[in-house]
């Protein structure tokens, strides 16, 4: 009995190999995914894709990827294990960016030429609400309750506050020039959204959506108008920001509770998103001009490896091992 | 205890006792290095641009990239401030005590090159200890794995120092021969600038940079830093110790080298 039971579970093993950690890159320029195994940091695989891959998230068990194929306007769903394309999902026009609900059946998208932002139901795989916003819509948040979404809007320079069961705009929050990317912290108290053109990083309280404070950056030897807030990363424990600066090249480390930078590191030319590992040991950046993704110890808080990847990497989703 | 030993412990320890007691020396060691590291490095952030050259992984700022060349500026001026103390010995005549001892002459001028590269890796150490509290960090098991690649390159550069030495018989002409060796040598390296920078402005100064021992004595230290070991760079290094040496060496012989034809 107990012989059988091993065999079994030795055949298991054997049929079911474990995955190792991944970081899947999404590479704007050569419609592909580039696919990084976490232990060798290196890239194993590349995936064709469609066309202007941006936006890349993985479900919450981690059984597909999530891609927004820009110019084909279309969401593609990638089998993790086989790393074949399901299928497409509809995604409203020029779909950029996105967000999973944490139903885990909802997405959240931005379409920027059409100033809408979708909400595609992935089981229905049909497009349930189309909510108008400004003009160019980009970055999405949702809060962990799953009750406030988020678009911020390039051009408006708005973060534009949505009620996920009405799909009504019930605030608008001015934010500095173009911004880019949002994300509640862990209890939901605060929203942060990055200002790609204004500069800085701007905290909101989601009870008054009153600006709490605008953290600014400053390089010594890099020209203001190269610090270019993009993508950012808040840690579960809320104490710390990563924040891509663009062309100033840099990741900056904000102290969130003091509303303090702390360090800066140098990464690869126009650095624009990032993932970090679940454990939130290891940053992923992609290095959109220099085609690279920098990984940086966040324990040790040093850069310690640049992988080269596809032209123009852009997004950027973390698996951990065995999902 | 062997004659040979003896010799090198006293040897050691002569210097040693020149080395405390010329704190001065020390001192002005480390503050030309430094000065390069926190006024000129920081003025010339640019200079490296964005780009990742072995032994480095990923990107580094300009700083992080100099430290391995002033490390081996440290070993390099060191080499010199030994080989013009030579030449002081030979004036005031300790020299020729030195050299009548019965022993080897090139074991008592090994001993003599030995002695001051250890006083040159305890000043480079002392400069990293410096540039680490200025936040520039190695990998830690570098700060060991170096070791070994100052001792061959600091042989190296105190080899030639002694040939040096040994061609020159007063003192104030060895001030000009150190400005004339230490700056071409200094700025035709990688020390400062890596090869593929210097080949953008000019590919006959990146052959003669690439061609430079002080090169490869400075990427040996700085693969030795990132706990790898550059077999090209050692090569070089190793070869160029050996000729300096035997250079040195017949210079040194009264019978043959320089010595004799200059006392004439």
């Amino acid at each position: 009995m107990i012989r059988t039971t091993v065999s079994a579970l030795a055949l298991m093993a054997l049929s079911a190999p474990a995955l190792a950690q991944e970081v899947w890159i999404s590479n704007e320029r050569d419609q592909t995914v580039s696919i990084i195994d976490v232990q060798t940091m290196e890239v194993v695989d590349t995936i064709e894709v469609g066309a202007r891959p941006r936006g890349i998230m993985f479900s919450h068990d981690y059984s597909v990827a999530y891609l927004c194929a820009s110019d084909d306007d279309t969401i593609q769903v990638i089998d993790v294990e086989t790393r074949e394309i399901l299928h497409n999902l509809p995604s409203g026009e020029n779909p950029e960016t996105f967000v999973l609900h944490p139903d885990g059946r909802h997405i959240w998208i931005s379409n920027e030429d059409d100033n809408i932002t979708s909400v595609l139901d992935v089981e229905e795989r049909r497009i349930v609400a189309q909510i108008p916003v400004g003009i160019e819509p980009e970055g999405k948040a949702i809060n962990h309750a799953g009750t406030i979404a988020i678009t911020t809007s390039e051009t408006t320079n708005m973060a534009h506050w949505i009620d996920t069961e009405t799909h009504e705009i019930f605030n608008n929050s001015l934010v500095g020039s173009r911004p880019r990317d949002a994300e509640f912290t862990t209890d939901d108290k605060r929203l942060f959204v990055s200002a790609e053109i204004g500069g800085g990083l701007h905290v909101f309280d989601t009870e008054t959506f009153e600006e709490i404070v605008e953290i600014r950056f400053e390089i010594p030897d890099v020209h203001p108008h190269d610090i270019q807030p993009v993508g950012f990363r808040l840690t579960e424990d809320m104490t710390r920001a990563y924040v891509a600066l663009g062309p100033a090249n840099r990741i900056a480390v904000v102290d969130i509770e003091n509303y303090e930078v702390i360090k800066y590191h140098q990464v690869g030319r126009r650095v624009w998103h990032m993932a970090m590992s679940n454990d939130e040991t290891l940053l992923f950046t992609t290095n959109g001009v220099s085609g690279d993704v920098t990984v940086i110890d966040l324990v040790r808080q040093e850069p310690i490896k640049t992988i080269q990847v596809g032209r123009f990497p852009w997004g950027a989703a973390y698996r951990p091992a065995d999902s | 205890m062997s004659p040979y030993l003896r010799a090198l412990s006293a040897i050691l320890q002569r210097e040693a006792l020149r080395f405390l007691t010329q704190r001065e020396r020390f001192l002005a060691a480390l503050v030309r290095p430094l000065v390069w590291l926190l006024v000129f490095a920081a003025g010339f952030r640019a200079a490296l641009g964005l780009s990742i050259t072995p032994p480095y992984q990923t990107y580094i700022t300009y700083e992080v990239y100099i430290v391995p060349g002033l490390v081996a500026m440290i070993l390099l001026f060191n080499a010199m401030q030994s080989a013009l103390s030579l030449v002081y010995d030979r004036e005031m005549g300790s020299m020729r005590l030195l050299l009548t001892a019965p022993l080897p002459r090139w074991w008592l001028l090994f001993c003599k090159l030995l002695a001051g590269v250890l006083v040159s890796i305890l000043q480079a150490y002392a400069f990293l200890a410096i540039a680490y509290a200025f936040g520039i960090r190695l990998p830690p098991m570098g700060y060991l794995w170096v070791l070994p690649a100052l001792l061959v390159a600091g042989l190296m550069l105190g080899a030639v120092g002694l040939f040096l030495a040994s061609t020159i018989r007063q003192l104030e002409n060895f001030a000009g021969v150190m400005n004339f060796v230490i700056f071409p040598v200094f700025f035709l390296s990688t020390a400062l600038y890596p090869l593929w920078r210097m080949a953008e402005s000019s590919t006959l100064l990146r052959d003669i940079c690439a061609w430079n021992p002080f090169t490869h004595a400075v990427e040996l230290i700085r693969f030795a830093l990132y706990l790898r070991l550059n077999l090209e760079a050692l090569g070089w290094v190793a070869l160029t110790f050996a000729v300096f040496l035997g250079l040195a060496l017949w210079g040194f012989d009264p019978a043959r080298g320089i010595m004799t034809r200059k006392t004439r």
